[in-house]
C-alpha cells in the first residue's frame, strides 16, 4: 500500500513539537519513546504498520483542542484513534504523524430516560454505553461485532453498523449531537438532545468522515427501550439462490426482522467445527430473528416459517429456549474466529442489492477457483451487506498480494451490480484506491471540497479515503 | 439540467412542485420535468426516483406492494395555502418528516443516495441504492435538508418499509404541557413501540399511536393502557388515519390568520419554551419535541425564545417578515463559517436559493 513520503521537515522538528505538547499535557499523556509509540503502529488491519512520530492521550476537550492547535501551527498530521479496532486501516499512522488517542475520555456525562438520550465522552466503548443504561432496560442500538472494544469515537468516524441495523439503523441514525474540535483547535457543538440539528446537516457529513473533519470528543446518542423478547429461527437450503429468494419474500411479506444473517457452505462447516452450534450440512443457512412479546414473536415466526416452507428448506428449526437461541447465534458470532482457525483471512464488506445475491455469490465462487483461494461468505442478508472472508497464508510469499487483488475484484463486482465498496467498515487505506471505481472525479471532488472547509491544510487522518493521486494537488498545496 | 445550471446568469429559486413556498428569486428552476420511478425493489425495500416525481405517484406505487415512506412526509399545501404537486425531491431537499419521526427516523435517515447538479454545472452522485454504505463522505445527508442551496437534486433513492397492517390511537386528557409531556415520555419509554405522540392543548388531549400486525397492536394497546393507568382515563378512539394526517399537516392552523413557527426542542424543555413564546395557539408532536406555534403576524418569536437548545423555523409568514427575521435559526459563528464554506464551494456563484440558509 502506497503511503505519502513523511514530511522530513516535520520529522526534524519532532523535539520541538514534543516540547510544545508537554506544555499542555501531563507527562504521562505524551508518548515519544519509539519502543512505546510502536503500540500504535496499526489497528485491526494488521497487514499495514507504521509507528507514529508521537502519540498523545488527552483527558479533556480542552487538551484535545490544545493538541490540535499546536499540530496545526506546526503543520503536523494528526491521526485520531478510538480503540484501534478498524478493519480498514482507518487509524493507521504515518511516520510524521501524532496519534491522538481518545481512550481516556470515557465518562458518561448525562443519562436522560425521559428524553431517551445519553451523552458520553467518545472514548467510551460501544458496549459500555448500553452497559450504562441497561439497568433501566434501555440499550444503544448499533452493535458492531467489535462492540466490546470499539469506541464511540471510532463508531462515529466510520458510521458503524452491526447485525441489527435492518430495524434500528446505523450510527448516523442514532447520533443526535456532537462536540467536535476542529484542526485549528476551535470547538463546535452541533445538534443535541432535540431532533434534527438545525441548518445544514453537518452532523450527517461528520458521521462517517473517518476522522478527517475534526475530533469528536462528546456525543449525544439516542437510547431505546429494550424489546420484551427476541427469538431466532434457523433455516437451511440446498441452493444460495433459493435462500436469497426466501429473504426477499420475508421482507416483502411485511415483517421486519431485526436481523437476517446468511452463511454459505464453507462458513457453516467452519462454524460447526468451531462452535458445535448444531448447524445442518447444507449450501445456505439463514438465521432470522424477530422481536416483541411472546405472542408477537410466535406470530411473526409462524409467518416466516410458512414462507420458508415454500422454498423447500432442508432444515427449519425455531428456537425453543434461550439456551437454543444462544447456541444458534454462537455459531454465527464465532464465524470470524472459526475461519481464522483455518487460515489467515481478509474480511471484505461490500454491499449489494439483495436481488444480486445469487449472481454475486456465483461469481465469487468462480474467482475463488481462478485465484486458488477459498472464500467463505457471511452476510447481513436483510440489508445486502456482504462479508466475504478470503483465506490465505500470510507466511507464503505473494499470497497476501494475490488475496488483495482478489478482494479488489470482489469489491468492484459489488459496485458493478449496483452496490458499494464498504457497508460498515469504512474506506480507510484498504479501499482508498478503489474509490475511483465507485465515484467519478466530480463525485470525489465534491467530497474533498467538504474536507477543504473543515481541514484546509489536510492534516487530519492523512492518506485515507481518497486515492493519493486524486488528493495529491491538495496535499502539496497545503504543505 | 447540468447545461441549464452551467448557463445560468443569475440567482434562481429551486422548486419541486412549489408547495413548500420557499420564496426567493423570480427566476425558477422547476424539477417537474425530471419525473418517474426508475427502480423499485420491494424485496430490497428500496425505491429510486427522479427528483421531480410527485410524492403521490411514489406513495401509490408503494401502496400497491403494501409498503410506505415510513418518515411520513407532511403535505404543506393546507398550511401554506399553496398549490402544486409535492415532489420527492422537495421532500428530500427540505428533510420533511411527520409524526413517525420519533420512532422510525427522519427523511434523511431513509435517504440512501442522491444525484444532483452543483453550482458549477457538474453532475455529482453520492451514496447509492443499498441500505448500508459508508463509502466516502456522506453527502447524501448533507444534501437532504439543504433546501436546494447546495445543488439541484435530479435523482434520489430511498429506503421504504412495510405498511403496518393495523393502526390504533389512544387518547388521554392532559391539562397542561408538562402533564402531556410526562404521559408521552412514559409511553415512548415503554417497550410497546409507540409511533406517534402528540398533544393539542385546546382539546387538552394527548394522542398516542400504535401500529403493526393486528394482534400485536391489540396487545400493545392493552399494555399501554395498564402502563399509563396512573395518568387517568385512557380510551381507544377511531379515525386513526385521518387524525394522524391532521397532526402531520398541522390542520388546526389551516386558514387561521397568523405566522406559523416550528420549534425543535428536547421534549422536557417544551413546558418552559411554551411559557416563553406565549403563542396564540400551539400544537405538540414528537412527544413534545416538536412545537408548532401560531403567533400574530410579524412576531419575532426568536426574540421571545432567547437562547435555547434547539431551533425555530419560520414556516408561514409574509415575505417581509421572512426577510426581516430569516426563515432558519441563525447559527453560531463556528457553524456559520462551515455552512458558508460549504455553500461557497458547492455553489461558488451563489446561484441557488440565495438568502435562504446561513
Amino acid at each position: 500500500m502506497e503511503m505519502p513520503t513523511p514530511n522530513p521537515d516535520v520529522l526534524r522538528r519532532k523535539d520541538a513539537v514534543l516540547r510544545r505538547l508537554l506544555q499542555v499535557l501531563p507527562e504521562d499523556a505524551v508518548i515519544h519513546d519509539p519502543a512505546e509509540t510502536r503500540a500504535y503502529e496499526c489497528d485491526a488491519l494488521t497487514a499495514y504498520r507504521c509507528p507514529p512520530m508521537l502519540a498523545v492521550l488527552p483527558s479533556t476537550t480542552g487538551e484535545v483542542s490544545d493538541v490540535l492547535r499546536i499540530c496545526n501551527e506546526e503543520g503536523v498530521p494528526v491521526v485520531p484513534r478510538g480503540s484501534g479496532t478498524s478493519l480498514a486501516g482507518g487509524a493507521l499512522p504515518t511516520a510524521d504523524s501524532v496519534i491522538l488517542g481518545i481512550a481516556r475520555m470515557n465518562d458518561v456525562l448525562e443519562t436522560d430516560y425521559d428524553n431517551r438520550i445519553i451523552r458520553v465522552q467518545t472514548g467510551r466503548t460501544n458496549l459500555s454505553v448500553t452497559g450504562a443504561v441497561e439497568a433501566e432496560d434501555f440499550f444503544y442500538a448499533p452493535d458492531p461485532s467489535s462492540q466490546l472494544a470499539c469506541a464511540i469515537a471510532g463508531n462515529i468516524g466510520m458510521n458503524s453498523g452491526g447485525a441489527h441495523c435492518l430495524k434500528y439503523g446505523v450510527t448516523t441514525n442514532n447520533l443526535l449531537g456532537v462536540k467536535m474540535v476542529m484542526m485549528d483547535g476551535s470547538v463546535v457543538e452541533i445538534g443535541g438532545a432535540h431532533l434534527d440539528a438545525g441548518g445544514l446537516d453537518l452532523l450527517g457529513v461528520i458521521c462517517g468522515s473517518e476522522g478527517q473533519l475534526g475530533v469528536v470528543t462528546e456525543a449525544t446518542l439516542r437510547i431505546l427501550r429494550k424489546p420484551e423478547g427476541a427469538r431466532p429461527v434457523l433455516m437451511g437450503f440446498d441452493d444460495n439462490e433459493v435462500a436469497g429468494q426466501c429473504v426477499s419474500d420475508i421482507i416483502k411479506s411485511g415483517i421486519l426482522p431485526v436481523a437476517i444473517e446468511f452463511m454459505d457452505t464453507l462458513c457453516i462447516k467452519a462454524c460447526e467445527n468451531f462452535a458445535q452450534a448444531g448447524y445442518p450440512d447444507c449450501h445456505a443457512l439463514l438465521i432470522v430473528e424477530v422481536e416483541g412479546s411472546e405472542a408477537e414473536i410466535d406470530y411473526q415466526l409462524s409467518k416466516i416459517i410458512e414462507i420458508a416452507k415454500r422454498h423447500n428448506p432442508v432444515e427449519l428449526r425455531e428456537s425453543q429456549s434461550a439456551e437454543e437461541s444462544a447456541k444458534i447465534w454462537l455459531g454465527r458470532k464465532s464465524a470470524f474466529g472459526a475461519m481464522g482457525q483455518m487460515n489467515d483471512y481478509m474480511c471484505l464488506d461490500g454491499t449489494i442489492p439483495v436481488s444480486a445475491l445469487p449472481q454475486v455469490l456465483r461469481r465469487i465462487g468462480e474467482l475463488s477457483e481462478e485465484y486458488g483461494l477459498p472464500v467463505g461468505n457471511v452476510f447481513h442478508a436483510g440489508d445486502g451487506n456482504m462479508h466475504p472472508l478470503i483465506l490465505f497464508d500470510a507466511n507464503k510469499p505473494g499470497d497476501l498480494e494475490k488475496c488483495e487483488t482478489f478482494g479488489a475484484e470482489i469489491l468492484k463486482l459489488c459496485v458493478d451490480v449496483g452496490g458499494c465498496l464498504t457497508g460498515e467498515h469504512g474506506v480507510g487505506i484498504e479501499k482508498r484506491d478503489l474509490m475511483s471505481h465507485q465515484y467519478a472525479p466530480a463525485d470525489l471532488e465534491a467530497q474533498m471540497a467538504v474536507k477543504d472547509v473543515f481541514d484546509p491544510n489536510w492534516l487530519l487522518n492523512p492518506a485515507k479515503v481518497f486515492p493519493l493521486d486524486v488528493s495529491e494537488a491538495r496535499r502539496i498545496a497545503a504543505e | 439540467m447540468a447545461e441549464i445550471v452551467a448557463g445560468l446568469q443569475g440567482p434562481v429559486r429551486i422548486a419541486g412542485g412549489g408547495s413548500r413556498g420557499i420564496g426567493g428569486p423570480e427566476m425558477t428552476i422547476e424539477t417537474g420535468g425530471l419525473s418517474g420511478i426508475s427502480l423499485y425493489e420491494p424485496g430490497a425495500l428500496t425505491i429510486v426516483a427522479q427528483a421531480g416525481t410527485p410524492v403521490a405517484e411514489i406513495e401509490a406505487a408503494l401502496e400497491a406492494e403494501g409498503q410506505q415512506l415510513a418518515f411520513e412526509p407532511m403535505d404543506h399545501r393546507g398550511l401554506l395555502g399553496t398549490n402544486g404537486a409535492p415532489t420527492i425531491g422537495g421532500v428530500v431537499a427540505a428533510n420533511i418528516s411527520g409524526p413517525r419521526r420519533i420512532q422510525a427516523g427522519a427523511c434523511r435517515d431513509f435517504l440512501l443516495g442522491v444525484r444532483y447538479v452543483d453550482g458549477k454545472g457538474h453532475v455529482v452522485k453520492n451514496g447509492g441504492r443499498v441500505m448500508k454504505n459508508v463509502t466516502g463522505y456522506d453527502l447524501v445527508k448533507l444534501m437532504g435538508g439543504s433546501w436546494g442551496t447546495l445543488g439541484v437534486l435530479t435523482e434520489v433513492s430511498l429506503k421504504v418499509l412495510p405498511k403496518p397492517e393495523a393502526v390504533a390511537t389512544l387518547a388521554l386528557r392532559a391539562d397542561d404541557v408538562s402533564e402531556a409531556v410526562a404521559v408521552m415520555s412514559a409511553a415512548l419509554k415503554s417497550p410497546f413501540e409507540v409511533s406517534g405522540a402528540a398533544y393539542d392543548p385546546q382539546e387538552m388531549r394527548v394522542l398516542l399511536r400504535v401500529e403493526g400486525f393486528t394482534d400485536s397492536v391489540a396487545y400493545r394497546v392493552e399494555q399501554l393502557k395498564s402502563t399509563l393507568a396512573g395518568f387517568g382515563e385512557i380510551a381507544e378512539i377511531d379515525g386513526s388515519v385521518e387524525r394522524w394526517q391532521a397532526i402531520r399537516d398541522v390542520s388546526a392552523f389551516h386558514g387561521v390568520d397568523g405566522d406559523v413557527w416550528r420549534i425543535s426542542v428536547k421534549p422536557s424543555d417544551a413546558t418552559g419554551i411554551a411559557q416563553r413564546i406565549g403563542a396564540d395557539r400551539t400544537l405538540y408532536d414528537w412527544g413534545g419535541g416538536l412545537i408548532w406555534a401560531l403567533v400574530p403576524k410579524g412576531t419575532d418569536l426568536r426574540a421571545r425564545l432567547g437562547a435555547f437548545e434547539g431551533h425555530a423555523t419560520l414556516v408561514r409568514a409574509d415575505a417581509e417578515t421572512v426577510e426581516a427575521l430569516g426563515r432558519f435559526q441563525p447559527e453560531n459563528a463556528g457553524i456559520q463559517a462551515l455552512t458558508q464554506g460549504i455553500r461557497q464551494r458547492f455553489d461558488p456563484r451563489g446561484l441557488f436559493n440565495p438568502g435562504l440558509m446561513g
